[in-house]
């Protein structure tokens, strides 16, 4: 994974260089200060939000959800929305993790650590709205299947549904080992800078297994590491492709559609990076870690975003195009009342954000500034929040029967469940920040020397007669 | 064990460059590696320790197909002999339709068997707590070989020849790995 990489054409990771020593200080200096007041604020807000949404799915869980403005005509609206939308951005996360490192993308050793935590984090919010739909929350062990003295009756595996309880329970289980597995390192590096018999000491002691950095043990480590990449791959493409069948398995027209697993996938990976953007630039910003998150980061990300973003953007135009081709003019109806009908304000929200606003990444003036980026990145999140409520509701809402059509709109209750589930995110994502480290010590270690002559580096006192051992494929 | 493996030999070096090279041409003259102890995975390690590929790939892969042939056996024993029901008409033995899930199981046995195996081939599990050679998780990459107290001085001369901060012996009885008293004098 070390970098001796040399080439006039290749930008240094970390710039300006630093020795070993001082990342190891900088990743964990968040960790041993005192949090600032700003911390404290936003803490208290995110907790505020939590508490309100906690309040909401309180009242729902005792009352029915008879308090979400769901009808006979829609019956599947805010919820799955927000379902949908969390777990979009929950894979960013392994994307950058699994896939760029397969493909030996060195820059992601900076991101990856916050875009997996990111990930959990996305993926509990989304799998809280599945539990609270059911009503009866404390029934949710139903979905699986065990032996029962009903029969025994078992889950129905020909169910979409079903798949996405596997789907999403593994992927949860999975990121959250990979995401282990790369913090043991850390993990042990925090321990040995704890003071001796604290309680931190302790307790990083105890997560870190007894990690004392051997060789034999990092080279059975990252054999392991490249088995769970090689798992989290098809893993992370199944999960979203499994969630669009949620929709394509069904007969009704706007949902029954082959293009939605590549579609559903592209706008995940569209939604997490703009997400992941979103958190780092604020993070680098209030953390002092400008200089291993580089503007240079932040640019490959918009490049992905302009990528799936088209992604999108296409899929979008081939809906359209399929629903004309067709002929069917149930299809061909939906299609135009989607884009012109009583929801066309949120149709035309959607298309100015993700297809729209993507195309300012273009401009290399945009893509290398963080403020600019930021603010098209909270664009993306929104038009990807209205693409899964376009994509439910325009479809539901005026059926086959024009007797039954209807409109939907949200509750107090369910808005406020929304805004609780990014008050639990940003929560965790704070507290995130606060006592794990937020960047992977050992893997930005190892990218140093990346692009930069071993000679100049201050980390390396090294006489040039032991250099051309090292010599690799460059470039 | 013999009286040879038991008395170990131990360099300090401040980055990877110096430390592959040492561990190269220990190895070519003829020493055993012990360990080496390094702040991260350093690229061609492996090769300069002459390990052997892992064979934690085999146990991903048998996970992997226990995984597989388990649910997809149990998807069609469910559905297709313990309760059969039917569901708009579908054969009770849908196979297509039990793909997903069956991959799933797949990759979560195969990604939950890999790093347990892993845990436990390289001994990591809570409440372990082996000595840790000064500076080994922040800046310092530490190589320990096997040597006879005749081969010191030789030993000393390669590592020094490649820039060791520190070497010397570790004493036979340490455990293992425990800094020798040079090492762990190194001013940080």
């Amino acid at each position: 994974m070390s970098g001796h990489t040399y080439s006039a054409l290749r930008h240094p990771l970390v710039d300006p260089p630093r020795s070993l020593s001082q990342i190891t200080d900088e990743i964990a200096a968040p960790m041993e200060r005192a949090p600032s007041a700003s911390f404290w604020a936003a803490l208290g807000a995110a907790v505020a939000l939590l508490a309100l949404g906690a309040g909401m799915v309180t009242y729902e869980v005792a009352t029915g959800i008879g308090t979400w403005g769901l009808n006979k005509t829609v019956g599947w609206a805010f919820d799955i929305t927000n379902f949908v939308f969390w777990v979009g951005i929950g894979h960013a996360g392994t994307l950058i993790s699994a896939i760029l490192f397969l493909f030996r993308q060195k820059w992601r050793t900076s991101i990856n650590r916050s875009a997996e935590a990111m990930t959990l984090f996305a993926v509990m919010c989304a799998a809280l709205f599945p539990l609270i739909h059911m009503g009866r929350p404390w029934l949710a062990f139903w979905v699986f299947p065990y032996p029962n003295s009903r029969g025994s009756l078992w889950v129905n595996f020909r169910s979409p549904l079903l798949w996405d309880v596997f789907a999403i329970s593994t992927y949860f289980t999975i990121s959250l080992v990979f995401w282990f597995i790369g913090l043991i390192p850390d993990l042990a590096t925090l321990r040995d800078r704890a003071a001796e018999g604290s309680l931190r000491r302790k307790i990083f002691a105890l997560l870190a297994m007894g990690w004392n950095g051997s060789g034999r043990t990092w080279h059975r480590y990252e054999t392991v590491y490249l088995l769970l990449a090689g798992l989290a791959t098809p893993l992370v493409l199944s999960v979203h492709t499994i969630v669009s069948m949620d929709f394509a398995t069904s007969l009704l027209p706007g949902w029954h559609a082959t293009i939605f697993p590549p579609y559903f996938v592209a706008g995940a990976v569209f939604s997490g990076f703009a997400m992941v953007l979103t958190l780092m630039i604020i993070a680098r910003k209030v953390l002092g870690l400008e200089h291993m998150i580089t503007v240079r980061h932040l640019e490959n990300m918009t490049k992905v975003i302009i990528v799936t973003g088209g992604i999108v953007g296409l899929a979008y135009g081939t809906e359209f195009f399929t629903a004309w081709y067709s002929g069917n003019p149930y299809e061909r109806f939906t299609f135009i009342n989607r884009a012109f009908g009583p929801y066309a304000w949120a149709y035309w929200t959607m298309i100015s954000c993700n297809v729209l606003s993507p195309q300012l990444f273009w401009f290399r003036k945009i893509r290398t500034s963080p403020w600019a980026i930021f603010v098209v990145t909270i664009f993306i999140n929104i038009g990807m929040w209205f693409e899964r409520f376009v994509i439910v509701v325009t479809s539901l809402h005026r059926d086959f029967l024009p007797s039954s059509w209807s409109m939907y709109r949200p509750t107090v209750v369910e808005v406020g469940t929304l805004i609780g589930s990014f008050g639990l995110f940003f929560t965790l994502f704070l507290l995130f920040t606060r006592v794990l480290p937020m960047i992977s010590i050992g893997e930005v270690k190892s990218v140093l020397t990346f692009a930069r002559q071993p000679a100049g580096s201050a980390s390396h006192a090294v006489p040039a007669a032991a250099a051309p051992v090292l010599e690799e494929g460059a470039a | 064990m013999s009286p040879v493996s038991q008395r170990r030999f131990a360099a300090q070096f401040a980055s990877e460059e110096p430390l592959l090279a040492a561990t190269r041409e220990a190895r070519e003259r003829g020493f055993s590696i012990d360990d080496v102890f390094t702040p991260y995975a350093v690229h061609g390690l492996d090769e300069a320790m002459g390990l052997a590929p892992s064979r934690l790939p085999w146990v991903c892969f048998g996970a992997g197909l226990t995984g597989l042939v388990s649910m997809l056996s149990f998807e069609i024993w469910t559905s297709a002999v313990s309760w059969r029901l039917n569901v708009g008409g579908k054969p009770f033995d849908s196979l297509p339709a039990f793909i997903p899930v069956a991959f799933e199981f797949t990759v979560l046995c195969a990604g939950l068997g890999s790093v347990a195996a892993l845990l436990l081939r390289t001994k990591l599990w809570p409440g372990r707590a082996p000595a840790v050679l000064p500076g080994t998780t922040n800046d310092k990459f530490t190589l320990v070989v096997h040597a006879r107290a005749e081969s010191d001085e030789t030993l000393r001369a390669l590592f020094e020849h490649h820039g060791a901060l520190a070497c010397g012996p570790l004493q036979p009885d340490a455990p293992a790995p425990a800094a020798p008293p040079a090492i762990a004098t190194v001013a940080p």
